[in-house]
């Protein structure tokens, strides 16, 4: 089973749930920048949700498949088409031979995730098949798709035979793809927003900020600059300062810390957050609420709303459970058809 | 009569909804140092449910723990469960006596095109060029923490009479092993990346490979001799650089 990369993209990575255990060697956590869709997308090609997947943003690939193929797309929406006949994103899709995925405009978020059934084929680094870039680690050699690239799959479970073989039963001859006809209700999907509200709890330093500083983070409105990559989002907005000047000894920070350097402009950091930095960190973002966040496009405005540690973790195994009812919905249909 | 060193209480926090921090003081010293390492070796030992990682920094022991797991285990308070399970590994790490450091010696190759700034150090110093080897390879340095960069370890314990400020303008690339001199630090470069540090030698040793079982050479709680060694030693003991 084989992909080919005809074209690659503005940055097509592989991507998992990220590399644990090693942070105390200075290697970054890495992994989807969107989980929760990656997850989902995992799950509805029959997957194993933790598998490797290919992450695309903001201007999608062009990927030649070489076999009927099962795939899905999850997260942001990069318009995606097969012979100009747009894909829908939530659903297990056949693809057949030969077809030719493509992507246009983006009409919301910033990554899509592509899963395959079976996971795609990358030697495990470090306990994880996900791409660091900056270190070369992981992924396809280390790096982002190039034209002429292949990807092979691993072999696919029972559940990805089984809607594969429902959905080449109902493929009608002339048509590239055939999607499912059920879909996930939309409570089992995530929300996105361009303008949304990120829950947080303060950070460890919250306290060394003014007074004022403290009433603007959760007050005001921060917006979204270009200069925000996989590493970290920067905020502009009304500037955050420290009561007085203080220096931080280098501790731990990670996905959801939200630091403010001296200049005061608050970043975020994301998915390849260094393990360890040294600005003050004035909140720290909920886990539920991290795939919202790298959904956001630049120019978009977010706002913070304090939450408490207990409300964060009912909102972590909300967000869990919503996740197995998905997988629990798959498995329904699958014996239902 | 050895004088009895008060320890600063030890403070647990929450980082988010996934961590906590253990806050072990509030300035850089080798007794905060031991204490974060025992800490460390205890977690090593006897791992609970839920834990996911752990980072040993300067005053801080941060422990990465998935709420969700400990919820599964019928955890109702996954965090109070995570702080009680660490209140018992820092009880144990504190009646332990603490294991002895791992000693890791790093061969370099002083001076020369492995050390282009040696001159510059010497001239900066008023010291001559043996005397800041000498000085450099006698010293016993603590590996405080890793961080900024895979295997990149934040060293302690340099001699302050080979000070030297960084470089007015940085280097856009320097080879991976390189070691260096910046304010009152020394290092070595698991990666070649741009930076201004002085550079006053190079270990052929790869401080960094994720083929490794354990990739970073260096790990939090070793202490680093460096060992001088011949031009003809050092291309015998290259390893290759990723």
């Amino acid at each position: 089973m084989t992909i080919t990369v005809l074209k690659p993209g503005l940055q097509t990575t592989v991507q998992d749930l990220g590399r644990y255990g090693y942070q105390m060697q200075g290697v970054v956590v890495g992994g989807a920048m969107d989980k929760m869709a990656l997850r989902m997308a995992n799950l509805l090609v029959g997957n194993d949700e933790a598998a490797a997947v290919l992450e695309l943003s903001m201007q999608g690939p062009e990927l030649q498949f070489e076999q009927d193929t099962l795939i899905a797309l999850a997260g942001a929406d990069l318009t995606a088409s097969i012979n100009d006949k747009q894909l829908r994103l939530w659903r297990p899709v056949l693809v057949k031979a030969g077809s030719i995925l493509r992507f246009g405009k983006p009409a919301y978020g910033n990554y899509t995730y592509l899963a395959v059934a079976g996971g795609i084929n990358v030697p495990e680094v470090m306990g994880s098949r996900s791409t660091y870039l900056r270190a070369s680690i992981g992924g396809l050699e280390g790096r982002s798709l190039r034209r002429g690239d292949s990807l092979n799959f691993f072999e696919s479970s029972e559940t990805s035979k089984l809607l594969l073989s429902e959905l080449l039963l109902q493929h009608k001859a002339e048509s590239a793809f055939t999607e499912v006809n059920w879909w996930p209700e939309p409570e089992l999907l995530p929300t996105y927003a361009h303008d949304p509200v990120l829950r947080a709890m303060p950070g460890l330093e919250y306290a060394w900020f003014s007074e004022n500083s403290r009433d603007y983070i959760w007050e005001q409105k921060y917006k979204l600059t270009p200069q925000s990559d996989r590493m970290g989002y920067r905020l502009q907005g009304t500037t955050l300062a420290l009561e007085e000047e203080r220096q931080l000894l280098s501790t731990a920070v990670s996905f959801g810390t939200v630091q403010v350097p001296p200049q005061g402009d608050p970043i975020i950091l994301m998915a390849d957050s260094q393990t360890t930095g040294g600005y003050p960190r004035i909140l720290q973002i909920i886990s539920a609420d991290l795939p919202k966040l790298a959904q956001v496009q630049p120019g978009g405005i977010i706002r913070f709303e304090e939450v408490s540690l207990e409300e964060a973790h009912r909102l972590y195994y909300q967000q869990e459970k919503q996740l197995l009812a998905l997988q629990q919905a798959i498995i329904y249909k699958l014996h239902q058809g | 009569m050895p004088e009895t060193i008060e320890n600063p209480p030890l403070l647990l926090c929450p980082l988010g909804d996934s961590a906590v921090v253990l806050q072990f003081g509030e300035e850089i010293s080798l007794n905060t140092h031991f204490r974060i390492r025992a800490v460390a070796q205890a977690l090593e030992q006897r791992a609970f449910q839920g834990l996911l990682e752990y980072v040993p920094a300067y005053t801080t022991l941060t422990v990465y723990y998935n709420p969700w797991v400990l919820s599964q285990q019928g955890k109702l308070d996954a965090y109070s469960e995570v702080v009680r399970q660490l209140e018992i590994l820092v009880e144990q790490a504190e009646e332990n006596e603490p294991a002895p450091a791992r000693v890791v010696e790093l061969p370099v190759m002083y001076g020369g095109t492995y050390g282009p700034d040696l001159q510059e150090v010497a001239e900066h110093t008023g010291l001559s060029i043996e005397e800041i080897i000498r000085i450099h390879s006698s010293g016993r340095y603590q590996v405080y923490m890793i961080g900024f960069a895979p295997g990149f370890a934040y060293l302690g314990g340099m001699d302050e009479r080979i000070a030297t400020p960084r470089q007015a303008n940085p280097r856009a690339s320097i080879p991976a092993g390189s070691v260096g001199i910046a304010g009152e630090q020394t290092g070595v470069y698991p990666i070649s990346t741009p930076g201004g540090w002085q550079l006053i030698g190079r270990t052929p040793l790869q401080l960094f490979d994720p083929d490794r079982e354990v990739p970073s050479l260096l790990q939090a709680g070793d202490e680093v001799r460096f060992v001088p060694i011949s031009e003809q030693e050092y291309e015998a003991r290259k390893e290759p650089k990723v």
